[in-house]
């Protein structure tokens, strides 16, 4: 993308203060999208992102400056932005000859989105439309979007480091709406992983298209939810979202440095139900939070966070290691050219455990079973989290029974994860989702086998 | 870069406008500065800018967009040409669609908002990180049981666009704004609380670090020993922070991109009752003391008040050119542009409950026993703008005989959005403005399920 001798040059110009290190970002991200709604194909629309960021680190202080202009004369101007921004004072170093990183690829792209005509693309749209129809008067509108995009990008820094990436993602969604006597109940589902057009040999948009209608469908005779704390099941696939919020962000060491978490200084304690194993891991090949390096240009990595209920460790980026004198553990992350990295999770995943699903629910008197959660909220510093249920239902005598409206379930992250009492043995990815902190969002994966969380969760409904 | 070059920019492609085309450029650049204090040092400083062009076009009812990248000064003809080529390219490909179209100048006045402020060219650098460092030992010096200050950030921008159209749009401007924030910890050797504070304004003279900083310390000192409440159904009491919230989502589901659509409940129902008698909610999109308030939309159309809501009867909607010609009315106004690559959308800028004449310690008084709900958490997992249904997580004080009691925590507040909008039962006079699309007064609102243990 940029010469090495420029990118060299760059490097020793952001080093010119004093300062300790200095990084390149370069990116070129293309991306597409196509939205079906009311029936008809609203808009195509395609373009181009470029730019680089150029970070400066002076003793405690980072400076940043981004450009668009990747000729050696912008990005000299912005690594002199960049170096007279970081206030600290430094013992300087100079930049060490750079040594190509070489990391393995997650996966193979085999259909790369710009080979494909716009006419394929709109045609999955239409499809989705046609059969989410056609599951029955109910369904009153029908949204569908494709979306791809092509991200290249290329790290230097000043301790040798340079890596270069593709990052091909692509994605289609399927939102319903139902109306019936109780007014309107919406279902949505999505499929996204780091492939390119070969994401439809391997999901049909049709089954998703049925399955998001069915599920506004059900909805309709969904009853409120009850009020109060009770025993919640969580099926295979999305439930991931629950461990991302319950811990997944406490364990951010950016945030654990900053006492901004409930489990700093909790290393080699049981944080956990014995059940637990938590792991994040960026080499999960074809989930949405893959890649072959991160934007600090490390290679991705699996980490194990929590083993048997036991804290590990935390997650780390580049700045956040240096300063302990460890090595990053492939987290640092940003969401463009335009934006710092910092700690983020990748895909994250509680692994299988022993227990069969329909046990799980044969053994619950009484409790909620959420089969599709939506997003989540998470305060690290007091642990206290949300996160939605977009598809539920009653559990009564050990079966699942009436389904339930949407809504948030509010619990405290230890408490939960303390509380897990029976873990299943069918484990799934959930759908892909984009994680937010400070700002920036970045595309994450989560996934979880059957669980049980038997205390701690407090249901919001309005059912006494 | 400025709204001039902007404009010559935006002028240069639709000048190309070809035969039974619509064509429409929208040119943006942003400079802008961060600083983050931590330890009354520098954490960060990033300085940047930014600018880049986005092209719409319109043929036999078919839409395409494409955007690329702008290099200040120095203009890349091949590039724009590249990004023109492959809008009309992605137009193709649409549903004709007999309401799709650009918008067309409308003879609206234009509010004379000052939108910007040349105090901030003139503001060091030097003087932007004093003042995070200063927000930050705020934050640490106001309460002994401040333990710590996640960030203390100053951030400003300088924002430049321009839109032209082939219908005969042609408009530009700039503005400023400034802001000053804190995320700050406490902790009684116990719990661990956190809290926030901020000041906007278009300078750095409007900018208030004591104010902000006493938000931040009270909201997290407030929490320290928080307990979960018993569940109940009551009345709660928002703060203006989480009116403004809930204002936000309503005025989500009376966008005319909902209503047309028919994913909002309130779809057909102007002139209805949609909500008490003492409830109006106005978008006041051109309010001089808003610091969201714009001059002009998305779309480049003046904007303008739109009544919503008058004492409980459903007035209106907001409306996008094309929302609007799809309903058979005309643009409020209310264009929406996320950034350069999107096409417009439909939303307010300054959403607006109607002040009541309450002081907010009026309001306790009259409710008597409730919620006072200081914080939300989960708005988006946990509210269906299509369905209504709503449940997010509080965190708050208790109200007993008109007085604040224990705070309470992890807990959730449930209803429906429009059962809330019709079980309004006070509203206070503190109109307070937020550096969002919506103001926020003290509101009461009745029979509310509250779930905790």
């Amino acid at each position: 993308m940029i010469e090495q001798s420029t990118v060299e040059r760059v490097l020793a110009e952001g080093l010119s203060k004093g300062a300790e290190f200095a990084e390149v970002f370069v990116e070129d991200r293309r991306s597409s999208s196509a939205l079906l709604d009311d029936g008809k194909v609203e808009e195509l629309t395609s373009g181009r992102d470029r730019g680089a960021g150029i970070r400066v680190v002076v003793g405690e202080s980072t400076g940043f400056a981004h450009t668009s202009d990747l000729t050696e004369e912008g990005l000299l101007a912005a690594a002199r932005t960049a170096a007279a921004a970081a206030r600290g004072t430094g013992a300087g170093t100079t930049v060490v000859a750079l040594s190509e990183t070489r990391a393995p690829r997650p996966n193979v792209v085999a259909v790369l989105p710009g080979d494909v005509p716009k006419s394929r693309k709109v045609e999955l749209l239409a499809a989705a439309d046609e059969v989410a129809r056609a599951q029955g008067g109910a369904i009153t509108q029908v949204t569908a979007r494709y979306a791809d995009s092509v991200r290249r990008i290329l790290v230097a820094n000043s301790d040798g480091t340079l890596a270069t990436d593709d990052q091909v993602r692509t994605m289609f969604s399927v939102s319903c709406v139902a109306s019936g006597d109780t007014g309107m109940q919406t279902g949505r589902e999505s499929v996204g992983h780091t492939v390119g057009f070969e994401l439809f040999d391997r999901y049909d948009v049709e089954d998703l298209a049925r399955r998001a209608a069915d599920r506004a469908i059900t909805k309709l005779r969904a009853r409120p939810a009850p009020a109060g704390e009770m025993t919640v099941v969580i099926g295979p696939g999305g439930g991931g979202v629950m461990f991302h919020e319950a811990c997944g962000h406490g364990l951010e060491a950016d945030l654990v440095a900053k006492g901004a978490s409930v489990f700093a200084g909790r290393i080699g304690e049981q944080v956990a139900s014995p059940l637990v194993t938590l792991v994040d891991d960026g080499t999960m090949g074809g989930e949405w939070g893959c890649f072959s390096v991160d934007d600090e240009g490390r290679p991705a990595q699996r980490n194990v966070l929590i083993q048997d209920g036991v804290l590990v460790d935390y997650m780390w980026d580049g700045l956040r290691a240096r300063k302990e004198g460890r090595p990053s553990s492939g987290n640092g992350r940003r969401q463009s050219y335009q934006h710092l990295p910092m700690v983020r999770m990748t895909n994250t995943y509680l692994v299988d455990g022993g227990s069969s699903p329909d046990e799980i629910v044969a053994d619950t008197p009484s409790g909620v079973y959420v089969a599709h959660l939506g997003g989540g909220q998470v305060n690290t510093a007091t642990g206290d989290f949300v996160f939605g249920m977009t598809e539920a239902y009653l559990i009564e005598d050990g079966q699942i029974t009436e389904p339930l409206r949407e809504g948030n379930l509010i619990g405290n992250g230890p408490a939960v994860l303390s509380a897990i009492d029976a873990v299943g043995n069918d484990f799934a990815m959930g759908a892909p989702g984009t994680c937010g902190k400070d700002g920036q969002g970045v595309p994450v994966g989560d996934g979880v086998p059957t669980l049980r969380v038997g205390a701690g969760l407090t249901i919001g409904g309005t059912a006494a | 870069m400025s709204p001039e070059e902007l404009l010559a920019v935006a002028d240069g492609v639709v000048d190309r406008t070809g035969p039974g085309e619509q064509l429409e450029a929208v040119a943006t650049w942003q400079s802008e500065t961060e600083v983050r204090a931590y330890d009354g040092e520098v954490e960060h400083f990033v300085a940047a800018d930014t600018a880049a062009l986005g092209i719409r076009v319109v043929v036999d009812g078919r839409q395409g967009v494409s955007w690329t990248p702008l290099i200040p000064g120095r203009v890349d003809e091949a590039a724009v040409a590249e990004c023109l080529t492959e809008a009309r390219d992605n137009a193709r490909f649409g549903t004709p669609d007999e309401h799709a179209g650009l918008a067309e100048p409308d003879g609206a006045p234009v509010a004379p908002l000052r939108l910007f402020d040349e105090r901030l060219a003139a503001t060091t650098t030097e003087e932007k990180i004093r003042l995070a460092v200063e927000l930050e030992r705020l934050v640490r010096a106001g309460d002994a049981r401040m333990v710590g200050v996640e960030s203390a950030d100053y951030a400003d921008s300088v924002t430049a666009g321009a839109i032209v159209t082939s219908t005969g749009i042609r408009s530009a401007g700039a503005e400023t704004s400034t802001f000053l924030g804190a995320w700050s910890l406490a902790s009684d050797g116990d719990d661990t609380t956190t809290g926030f504070g901020f000041s906007v304004g278009r300078a750095v003279e409007d900018l208030d670090p004591a104010a902000a900083a006493a938000e931040a310390v009270e909201r997290a000192v407030r929490m320290l020993g928080a307990t979960k409440p018993r569940s109940e159904r009551l009345t709660v009491v928002l703060h203006p922070y989480v009116t403004s919230q809930f204002v936000s989502l309503v005025t989500e589901m009376l966008s005319g991109e909902s209503v047309s659509r028919g994913r909002s409940p309130f779809t057909g129902r102007v002139g209805e009752v949609v909500a008490a008698p003492g409830f109006t909610l106005v978008d006041d999109a051109v309010d001089p003391l808003a610091p969201t308030a714009s001059d002009l939309d998305g779309e480049g159309l003046a904007c303008r008040q739109v009544p919503l809501v008058a004492n409980g009867v459903l007035q209106g909607f907001l409306h996008n050119a094309y929302t609007a010609r799809s309903m058979g009315t005309t643009s409020t106004g209310s264009a929406q542009r996320g950034s350069h690559r999107s096409v417009p959308g439909v939303g307010p800028r300054v959403a607006k409950v109607q002040p009541g004449a309450l002081s907010p310690e009026q309001v306790l008084a009259q409710v008597g026993d409730g919620l006072l709900v200081h914080e939300v958490a989960g708005l988006h997992s946990g509210v269906n703008p299509v369905s209504g249904d709503l449940s997010v997580g509080v965190e708050g004080v208790m109200v007993s005989g008109g007085e604040v009691a224990g705070a309470v925590r992890e807990a959730t507040i449930n209803s429906t959005l429009q059962r809330m909008l019709t079980d309004v039962v006070a509203v206070g006079a503190d109109l307070t403005y937020f550096p969002w699309e919506a103001c926020g007064v003290t509101l009461a609102v009745a029979d509310v399920t509250l779930s905790g243990s």
